[in-house]
Parts: structure tokens; C-alpha cells; sequence
């Protein structure tokens, strides 16, 4: 179907709506961002603007300082913060790809296969997407010693890759496709395997960049404080804790640390969210 | 005798095409391996190791001793704080579940009505909070009781109040801002999925339903949009729930735990001093039990819900 490059709006909405939805997204919006613009705003403040009263919303004199001894106080500890960051780099890496794999094939076996066993898989994902307790981790910590996985990165890459959530986001999509995409792919002599890497999940851009949004999320903010005792081998938010749990004298710090540490979800995020958006101006694939 | 024969001729016959499908599906199995061996080991074994953990005495030290159903005896008809945690618990969810789904669902359709830069841009900034980790700790720099809060400092100058409130402690705010604080963060992973949900229903849909007479934004959001996003919608249902019913931390943190008359206290709270403090392991997987009941019946009650405007 052609469509013309004019008509970004999928029929006439007034103008005048445009401009309303505009403006109460913004106000919500900026509802959204306020705290997230206070923590960043405390991160770059002087020490003595930091306790000024009455509160202040904007910084006076903006100052890198409280960064500059963050990453002092993290040189000088005594395993080399490089250390650190590729801990963080490498397991949040692992753990995304492999999440992403692993709960789209099985996704799509779920969603589009028929095959003895297939309802009570899709039941247990159900049931463990409502699954919470607090006993949970220390059976979770039995197992992995029983492995020998305490003190590895074993311990915090693969409790965290298989997520029912990640299934389940991944199943409501692939099951939106028609069945006859799959017939047809079938016909041609595509095995499964085939099927869902190179017929569905070109067709699911949106749910598999979703996916690793949250994937990256979730593998970024692994701390693994009950299975990692080596130093060596703990990540990024658990330093970034332990450097700004020092209390009041180190606020400015502690600021600076959580600034550091949403950054990397938040590249991730845009990158993702702007690819969401291209795939989608020229697709028109479902039936 | 011969009606006997014949079941049991149904019954091989039925084994035996169940293991010729299996056969037949041999690919399929590999596509799930990967991911249930995983999840085998790593959620559902311990979970059902943990069942049994409710039904004992356990204190991380000594070997669990089993006490029958004396868990949830005494948590159902002597513990107070509990039956105020089940209050609180259902309060908050009654007014933050639904209110943040209908949150999420609009939010993303009115983001899909803008053109694509600033699509890209609001929906980073709702969100931001949820990308941002732990940092609704910065609520505390706003509703600090001192003067120094933010909070406070305003409406102070406003005129609005006249004496330093005290947001945190005092057991009349505690909710409010609780619920606050977790709307503001409660834009997650379903809010996400209608985002890329909306991106994918096909324009041919819309294109017919301008050709069927659809005249205004409402119409098409109800006629064009809400039916396609069936997969989506119980999807973000889902979540919003696990995130009502879980909620705990945003109180723990904001408020002093315990807090005031117990007033920010949810289930997932009072399963936390029990598991996290002290340390009575059966007990707190008793909590987290009846915690799941619930959140099953609310599942279901959901999906009952939206299965009839869905499908």
C-alpha cells in the first residue's frame, strides 16, 4: 500500500487535539523528570551549596568535583575500577544476549508450535510470573552451591538470564502473527529453528528491542550480593553502593555515584526506543 | 471385557502418537531447552523447595522444624500487623493497579499520536523513573519533614500550610505519598509493551477504519486500537499487578521501617522483617504464600475481566 510521506497521522485528528495531548504530556512529563533532574542537579552542586536553605532548584556554581573525587575514592581502591567496569560490561552483556536467545525461542515454540507439553509450559510461565517470595534466595543460593557456582560469574549471569517476564512479553507479541506466515514458511521446508529466526523474529522488531531494554536493565542493576564474595569479581552498582553509603560527608558523591550509574540503561534505552520507532514506519507485514 | 480391550487400545494408541508428535517436534524442544533447563534450575527447583518452608519453624540455623499449618494460624488470628498489612496491601493496590494501568495504556496511545521525534522523547521521559533504578530515594529530598524539604519549603511560601509537614512520619501522609512516589515510578515494563504494541498494529487497519466512517480519535481508539492489542493489555495487566501487590520498598525507604502506626506496612513489608530481620524464615514464607494466593485471584479476576473485551 502506498502512503504518502505527508500523511504521518493515520487519519485527521484536529490540530487543535495535537496541541492538547502536547501540552498535558508535557506537564506529566515534567512531573516525571523533576526528582530525576534533582538528583542530578545535587551531583553537580558545591559541597556548600549542597545543605543551603531554603532548598535551591538550580546550581549556582556548577562543579565537576563531585565527580572528579568519585572516581579518585574509586582509583584508589585496591582492586583497579577497570576491573569493575568490565565485570559490569561483560555480565550485563552475557546476560542480555543470552536472555534475548533463549526467550524468543522459547517464546515462539509457545506461541506457535503445537506439540505434546505445550499448555503446561505456558502454565508454569503463568504461575511463575506471580511468584514472590522471600525465601526464594536462599534455595536459590542452595542450588548454586551445590553447583559450585558461589564466587563466579556463573552466579550472576545465568539465575538472571531465564526470566518469565522476558518469555511472556515475547509470547503476546509472536502470538499476535498469522498462522499463516508459519504455514507458508513451513510449505517452503523451514524447520522451526529456521521459522522463528528468520521468519518470526523479523516481524517482532518492536517486542525483541523491548526485550533488551529490559534485559540491559535488569543485567545492570545485578548486584549478587549473596552469591559474590571476591571483590574481583563484584559489579558496578555494588561499588557505586558501597562508595556512597559513606553518609553525609560523602552526599556529593553519592549523588555523583547514581548519576553514574543510570547512564548506561538510558543509552541503551534511546538507542533501542529510536530503532522501535524507524522499524515501524515501513512495516505493514500482519494480516 | 471387550469394552476394557478397546480403552486400553485408545490409551497405547494415545502414548504412542503423543510420543510420535514429540518426535515429529524434536526441533521444538530444542528451541525450549535452553531456556527451561535455566529456568529449571534456577527458579522452579528452588521454588519448590521453598513450598515446603512455610509449613515449618525455621530459623537459618537449626534444621526447619515442621509445625503444621501453625504459620498461618497465627498469622491470620494474632498478628495485627499482618491483618493491617492485608489492609494496606489492598488499599494500595485497589488505588494504584488500576489507576496506573489506565496510566499506561494512555499515556502510550496519547505518546502514538505525536509525531516521531517527540515519541521517542516522552516516552523516555515516562520511563525515566524506571530506568533510573533506586532513584526514588531523591523523593526524600522532597518531602523531608524539616524545612529543608522541598515540599515543605514551597508550600510554606505559598501560603498553602503553615507549619512544616511531616510527609514521612506522619501516619495521615504516609499513604498518600507512598502511592505518589510508586505512580511515579509505576510507568515500567507494561507501559513499554503498549509502547511497542502501538508501534505495531498495521496501518491498513486504520486506513479501513477511516474508510468505515470512523470520525474522531476516540472512535478509532476504541474501535481500531483497543481490539489489537489484546496480547498487549494483559500483558501490562500482569505486571501492574505483580507491581501493586509486591510493592514494600518504596516505603521502606521513604517512610522509617516500621513505619508510623504501621501505616506504609504492605505484605511484601511484613514478609521483609520477617525474612530479612528476623530471621523466622517459615513464617515469612507463609506470608509470601498468601501473598501469591492473592495475586493469583487477582490475576484471575483480571483475566476474566479483559478476556471479555478482548476477545
Amino acid at each position: 500500500m502506498k502512503v504518502t510521506k505527508k500523511r504521518r497521522k493515520r487519519y485527521g485528528g484536529s490540530l487543535g487535539g495535537d496541541i492538547a495531548i502536547f501540552v498535558l504530556l508535557f506537564l506529566v512529563g515534567l512531573f516525571m523528570l523533576f526528582p530525576i533532574y534533582l538528583s542530578i542537579i545535587q551531583a553537580l552542586k558545591p559541597v556548600e551549596e549542597l545543605f543551603l536553605f531554603p532548598p535551591r532548584l538550580y546550581v549556582a556554581n556548577i562543579t565537576d568535583q563531585n565527580f572528579v573525587d568519585l572516581l579518585a575514592t574509586a582509583s584508589n581502591m585496591w582492586v583497579p575500577f577497570s576491573r569493575y567496569v568490565f565485570n559490569s560490561v561483560f555480565v550485563s552483556v552475557v546476560v542480555t544476549v543470552a536472555q534475548l536467545l533463549f526467550s524468543s525461542s522459547a517464546a515462539y515454540a509457545l506461541s506457535k508450535a503445537k506439540f505434546p507439553g505445550v499448555k503446561a509450559f505456558n502454565k508454569i510461565i503463568e504461575i511463575a510470573l506471580l511468584f514472590t517470595s522471600t525465601v526464594l534466595y536462599i534455595m536459590q543460593y542452595m542450588v548454586m552451591a551445590t553447583l559450585g557456582m558461589i564466587d563466579t560469574y556463573f552466579a550472576i549471569i545465568l539465575p538472571f538470564v531465564a526470566t518469565p517476564m522476558g518469555l511472556f512479553l515475547m509470547r503476546q507479541f509472536m502470538g499476535q502473527l498469522p498462522d499463516s506466515m508459519i504455514e507458508a514458511a513451513k510449505l517452503d521446508g523451514a524447520n522451526h529453528i529456521r521459522i522463528c529466526w528468520q521468519v518470526v523474529m523479523p516481524n517482532v522488531k518492536p517486542a525483541w528491542l523491548t526485550l533488551l531494554i529490559f534485559a540491559f536493565q535488569g543485567a545492570w542493576q545485578i548486584t549478587g550480593y549473596s552469591f559474590i564474595y571476591n571483590e574481583a569479581l563484584k559489579p558496578i552498582p555494588t561499588v557505586m553502593q558501597q562508595i556512597g553509603a559513606a553518609g553525609i560527608a560523602r552526599a556529593g558523591v553519592a549523588a555523583a555515584a547514581v548519576v553514574i550509574t543510570m547512564l548506561p540503561p538510558m543509552i541503551v534505552f534511546i538507542f533501542c526506543q529510536s530503532s522501535v520507532m524507524e522499524t515501524m514506519a515501513h512495516s505493514g507485514l500482519k494480516d | 471385557m471387550a469394552k476394557k480391550e478397546k480403552s486400553q487400545y485408545i490409551e497405547d494408541s494415545k502414548v504412542r502418537y503423543t510420543l510420535r508428535e514429540m518426535r515429529r517436534n524434536a526441533s521444538v524442544y530444542i528451541l525450549l531447552a535452553p531456556f527451561f533447563i535455566l529456568f529449571t534450575i534456577f527458579t522452579i527447583l528452588p521454588v519448590i523447595i521453598s513450598l515446603p518452608v512455610g509449613f515449618t519453624n525455621f530459623n537459618m540455623v537449626q534444621f526447619p522444624q515442621f509445625v503444621g499449618l501453625d504459620n498461618f494460624y497465627s498469622l491470620i488470628l494474632e498478628d495485627e500487623v499482618f491483618l493491617k498489612a492485608i489492609q494496606n496491601t489492598l488499599v494500595f493496590a485497589i488505588i494504584t493497579g488500576p489507576l496506573s494501568y489506565v496510566m499506561c495504556f494512555l499515556l502510550a496511545w496519547l505518546i502514538n499520536e505525536m509525531p516521531r521525534a517527540l515519541k521517542t522523547i516522552f516516552t523516555f521521559v515516562f520511563y525515566a523513573p524506571t530506568l533510573a533504578g533506586n532513584i526514588y530515594t531523591t523523593w526524600q529530598l522532597i518531602f523531608s519533614g524539616d524545612t529543608y524539604g522541598i515540599a515543605n519549603s514551597y508550600l510554606l511560601d505559598l501560603g498553602i500550610i503553615n507549619s512544616a509537614r511531616q510527609w514521612l512520619t506522619d501516619a495521615n501522609y504516609i499513604l498518600g505519598v507512598v502511592i505518589i512516589v510508586q505512580l511515579w515510578m509505576s510507568l515500567g515494563a507494561g507501559f513499554l509493551a503498549i509502547r511497542a504494541g502501538l508501534q505495531g498494529i498495521p496501518k491498513d487497519r486504520y486506513e479501513a477504519g477511516a474508510i468505515e466512517g470512523i470520525k474522531n480519535r476516540t472512535q478509532q481508539l476504541l474501535l481500531v486500537t483497543v481490539p489489537a492489542m489484546g496480547p498487549q493489555l494483559l500483558f501490562a495487566a500482569v505486571m501492574q499487578i505483580v507491581s501493586s501487590f509486591t510493592a514494600g520498598d518504596v516505603g521502606r525507604f521513604l517512610t522509617a521501617f516500621p513505619s508510623t502506626d504501621y501505616a506504609a506496612h504492605t505484605i511484601m513489608t511484613h514478609a521483609y522483617d520477617f525474612g530479612s530481620i528476623r530471621y523466622e524464615m517459615g513464617y515469612s514464607a507463609a506470608i509470601c504464600f498468601i501473598l501469591f494466593a492473592v495475586m493469583m485471584l487477582a490475576n484471575w479476576g483480571i483475566k476474566k475481566i479483559l478476556g471479555k473485551y478482548l476477545d
